[in-house]
């Protein structure tokens, strides 16, 4: 009797150790799916508010679009210069690294067709994305942070006017605008890259290697990488936004959003990217 | 000296006229689940000026927090021109606002803007005034605070007097019908800190404006305001006009009024006993 009370309480035991292996991971991933969605859902909201107070004060339509314009010089001109280096170095290992490959198989003419390929669907957007991140997406949290942490929130509300139709719409507005931009001047700082090796490490001439170019690109090569590029802008803009009106009491917490801008910037901008990929390849066929 | 439950029940409705400009009822406000006021009820009449006297974590800042509809309360209402701020619409609370001017205590400029465009930045977003007439309004609002010439500095280029000052003229620049002030000489030294006073006072007699000034200063208090109102613990302990105030035998304000500290209430520790106790703890012998 007493040997099978024993054997119960330790299947009980047994049973109860399997339940936490199963429902303890299964829990933890529900409540990061959940806090995902949140986190997805406050983006959508700040979105959503930034975009109506586009129509909401047509009156101050010159003032929304001076402050948009100051924004689009601070985000995407600004942006310019190391976005030129970037991707023009980029453009120079991309060849390099497919030459190494090619002449193998005695292809070293694809050289051109590989860099720009991968520069214009890929490449191109995301390092400007990233690029952006770092220069803008964090200074928009730390500019909300700080101006959170000093009380000029409260200012603009006491003053009737809405932090975010104020601060979020102008740079919403210009990032929309100026990551295309960005993403084509990347496109072509890539290409200008990749022709350096063209020119000296195989038999192109600067005009050929245009010419290879153009020909191994398709307008929707173009076109999907800038569909990306004005998805990342939404979400580097939400993101940096977001984590700057979230910004809690005191000066540590300004750095705390700012990483966070960053950190959640760059993973959203490659999640978004593997979606759009995707979605491409599947309704494409390429 | 009149208390805070005085004339509760009278001014429950809309008043558009006669009645007090601010009307505050029944008030409570938690920060999670502390509650910060416990049931603040007072009124403010036209063109009165009221000082909100109190202690750190009296309550008073989350009161004028509240009064100009920065923090929700978890009961109670804030009224002013008899808008209820918490049943208010979006388009209503900024109707209110506009009607209202907040000289917070660090300043709260924006720090992109130059002290001219700080004041500026209401008169161009809500009127429809021409630039060349802003910019004259805003000359004549930081004359008024005797920062013209600063009215091309930076804030972050700014005093902190400097700074309360420009707050100040940024406050004004609608022509506000109320003028709220929080902790206007804290921070300073004593001679920036009367100068704001006498700033406030001028405001008083030249314009006709409803004053609410939050402080923990006595001098600054006695000096400005009509009426005196001390908060002590998210209550209102004390209501009546600066003169009625000083003759007050409640404790708590004769105690606030003559910088007496509160007893110490920290127990002797028996360090001997508290090692023992740790030394002998079950944990410790579990290993034996």
């Amino acid at each position: 009797m007493r040997a099978m009370l024993w054997h119960r309480v330790s299947d009980r035991g047994r049973m109860a150790g399997i339940y936490d292996r199963i429902v303890g991971p299964l829990s933890t991933i529900g409540g990061l799916v959940e806090r995902g969605l949140a986190y997805i859902g406050s983006l959508a909201e700040l979105v959503g508010q930034a975009v109506a107070q586009v129509f909401v004060s047509p009156l101050k339509r010159s003032l929304n679009f001076q402050r948009a314009c100051h924004q689009a010089m601070v985000v995407g001109v600004g942006a310019l210069p190391v976005i030129s280096f970037i991707t023009f170095f980029i453009g120079v290992i991309m060849a390099l690294q497919g030459a190494y490959e090619l002449r193998r198989f005695g292809a070293l003419h694809l050289v051109a067709d590989t860099v720009a390929i991968s520069i214009t669907r890929e490449l191109g957007p995301l390092v400007a994305a990233i690029v952006v991140i770092g220069r803008s997406g964090s200074a928009f949290a730390a500019e909300i942070g700080t101006m959170k942490v000093t009380e000029e929130l409260d200012a603009l509300s006491t003053m009737a006017l809405h932090p975010v139709g104020f601060l979020v719409t102008p740079k919403l507005v210009a990032m929309l605008v100026m990551m295309p931009c960005l993403t084509i001047w990347a496109d072509l700082m890539g290409v200008l890259g990749g022709s350096v090796f063209g020119v000296n490490g195989a038999d192109y001439t600067f005009a050929s290697y245009l010419a290879a170019t153009l020909d191994a690109l398709y307008m929707r090569d173009i076109v999907t990488g800038l569909v990306k590029s004005f998805v990342f802008g939404l979400v580097i803009t939400a993101v940096g936004c977001r984590e700057g009106f979230a910004t809690g009491a005191g000066s540590d917490e300004v750095g705390r959003s700012t990483t966070a801008a960053v950190v959640n910037s760059i993973f959203l901008v490659v999640f978004v990217d593997l979606v759009f990929t995707a979605i491409f390849y599947v309704t494409s066929g390429v | 000296m009149s208390s805070q439950t005085a004339g509760a029940s009278e001014h429950d409705t809309k008043q558009d006229t006669g009645g007090p400009i601010i009307s505050v009822r029944d008030l409570r406000v938690k920060y999670g689940d502390r509650e910060i006021l416990h049931g603040v009820s007072l009124d403010i009449q036209p063109r009165e000026t009221i000082a909100i006297l109190g202690g750190s974590g009296s309550g008073k800042s989350t009161l004028l927090r509240t009064m100009v509809g920065l923090e929700k309360p978890a009961s109670g209402t804030v009224s002013i021109h008899g808008t209820n701020l918490s049943r208010a619409s979006a388009s209503e609370l900024d109707q209110v606002r506009k009607k209202i001017g907040l000289s917070f205590q660090g300043g709260a400029l924006i720090g992109s803007m130059t002290v001219a465009e700080n004041v500026a930045l209401p008169l161009r977003e809500h009127t429809n005034l021409a630039g060349s007439t802003i910019d004259v309004m805003v000359r004549i609002k930081l004359q008024q605070v005797g920062l013209i010439k600063f009215q091309h500095f930076m804030p972050s280029q700014l005093s902190g007097g400097m700074k309360k000052r420009a707050a100040l003229a940024r406050a004004m620049a609608m022509d506000p019908e109320i003028l709220f002030f929080d902790e206007p000489s804290a921070g300073l030294d004593p001679i920036i800190a009367a100068g704001i006073d006498n700033l406030i006072l001028n405001l008083k007699k030249a314009l006709a404006v409803t004053i609410v000034v939050v402080t923990h200063e006595l001098a600054s208090a006695f000096l400005v305001a009509d009426r005196i109102i001390v908060l002590d613990g998210g209550h209102i302990v004390a209501d009546a006009p600066a003169e009625e105030l000083k003759r007050s035998t409640h404790p708590r304000i004769q105690q606030f009024l003559n910088r007496v500290a509160d007893s110490d209430t920290a127990e002797d520790v028996d360090y001997l006993s508290l090692f023992m106790e740790q030394l002998l703890k079950p944990s410790h012998m579990e290993g034996r």
